[in-house]
């Protein structure tokens, strides 16, 4: 069996993505932590992800996958156990339809952390316009976007939307009211209380730290212009 | 019932209720697709690449984008764009998620994505690159002027350079075969006269290879019939200009 690693940093949720589908289909696999991401990138990042420089990588054997919605499909190809996908070609239309739906508006929802003032303002209120088509469109009857079950699309998504509570702690804001987002709500809460995730989350008080440090430091340098 | 009569119910009644039963069932069981779409859009070329490399009979409708279809807005009611694959009366949003689907659905013809895993993670990842970075970049090349399209400038050949170099000497990205990445980028070729004659550049002097790889695929003719003639493109470009006050 060739050698499985990840390259990833441990506040990421783009990583947790990755390292949730392959504790799901039950893989083993190596973590590397890359340890000084913006100022210093090791040899390995910038051999596997030379175009991206970015992580999480997966590295199997001697190839390289880059970004984390590339890498969810090819785990789900290459190990055919416990499907994250569905059968359907249609259902599976619409689960990459969610994932893209995170990919492109995860910027929005970062933006959260480091936004103060009116920007704040302004990202609170596209945030939220961003959960109500979640809440709306998004989850149907069913308890995960993968049905019963978690699937890719709760992965991607989930990720997004724990780490979007670990912000709203952060800055202080609340945005997923259970009262607006009934559905969206619940089934945060399914998804948090799933061994799957609930077993592999970094510490929430390390995290929240960690996020805290960051806005404290583009607050400061936001005040210094 | 009378005997004399049975075979006058069956030629007259049974049999055509049955032929026509049958018949409407074998219409109904006949795929249905409808590609909602905008001409100049690379996005919506994408799909119909992939429907005509699959010789997939379809229906085209053009949309008025200032005066979105109620058909537009009931498919896709999160982004209300194009392109929309509607089959059966089921919608596919997103180019590439629709071209994916074309390429599972109609599985036995032409296939678009290659069949190993990592070969198909390159394609995914150099698919997600195009997307985020050409259209991006181009529409800068057209919507700016002096230093500010400078630096588009740069960035766009930039981007187009390093998929050159992910090309190499292979027929196309995928290596003998047109695939997904192909099915990607190729649509962006009918705005190459657009993007050059806005910024004074030429991107077969940039990048020869690429126009090659260009060559190539337009004598598909799933390429050719797709792609809008490029001054035709160009001048809908201008259009856009006067309308955002651009000159």
């Amino acid at each position: 069996m060739a050698e499985l690693k990840i390259l990833g940093v441990w506040p990421s949720p783009f990583v947790y993505r990755v390292i949730w589908a392959l504790k799901h289909k039950g893989v083993n696999y190596e973590y590397i932590e890359e340890e000084d991401l913006f100022n210093n990138k090791s040899e390995l990042l910038l051999q596997s992800n030379p175009v991206k420089k970015k992580v999480p990588v997966l590295i199997h054997g001697s190839k390289p996958i880059a970004e984390s919605a590339v890498i969810l499909e090819y785990i789900e190809e290459t190990w055919l156990q416990n499907p994250l996908l569905p059968q359907d070609p249609y259902e599976r239309a619409m689960a990459r339809f969610w994932i893209k739906f995170g990919e492109d508006k995860a910027v929005t929802f970062f933006a959260i952390s480091r936004a103060v003032g009116e920007d704040l303002e302004k990202t609170t209120k596209e945030c939220k316009e961003l959960l109500q088509i979640l809440e709306k469109h998004g989850l149907g009857k069913e308890k995960f976007f993968g049905g019963e079950e978690i699937g890719m699309a709760d992965l991607a998504l989930g990720s997004i939307a724990c780490w979007l509570e670990i912000f709203e702690e952060v800055v202080g804001v609340k945005l997923i009211e259970p009262a607006s987002f009934p559905r969206l709500h619940q089934w945060i809460q399914n998804f948090k209380k799933d061994p799957l995730i609930k077993d592999n989350f970094p510490n929430r008080q390390k995290l929240i730290s960690f996020f805290k440090h960051r806005r404290e430091a583009i607050v400061a340098a936001a005040k210094a212009l | 019932m009378d005997n004399s009569l049975t075979p006058l119910v069956l030629k007259r009644l049974l049999v055509p209720t049955l032929l026509h039963l049958g018949f409407r069932k074998t219409l109904t069981m006949a795929d249905e697709v409808v590609l909602l779409d905008f001409w100049p859009s690379p996005f919506g070329m994408r799909v119909r690449i992939a429907l005509a490399e699959k010789g997939i009979k379809y229906e085209y409708k053009e949309e008025d984008l200032r005066n979105k279809s109620p058909l537009l807005l009931k498919m896709n009611p999160v982004h209300k764009q194009i392109p929309v694959l509607i089959h059966n009366g089921k919608p596919v949003n997103e180019s590439l998620i629709a071209v994916q689907y074309i390429d599972e659905v109609w599985k036995d013809k032409s296939p678009i994505l290659p069949s190993d895993p990592y070969q198909r993670a390159l394609a995914r990842f150099w698919a997600d690159y195009i997307d985020k970075k050409i259209y991006v970049s181009g529409k800068k090349v057209w919507q700016t002027k002096g230093e500010e399209q400078e630096e588009a400038k740069k960035e766009f050949i930039g981007h187009l350079k390093m998929l050159e170099g992910e090309l190499g000497d292979k027929a196309f990205f995928g290596g003998e075969c047109f695939g997904f990445v192909d099915v990607a980028l190729v649509p962006f070729y009918s705005w190459f006269y657009a993007y050059e004659t806005c910024g004074s550049f030429s991107i077969e002097a940039e990048c020869p290879k690429l126009m090659a790889w260009v060559k190539r695929c337009m004598q598909r003719d799933s390429v050719a019939k797709s792609l809008p003639d490029q001054h035709k493109v160009y001048d809908f470009v201008l259009q856009l200009k006067k309308k955002f006050g651009i000159e």
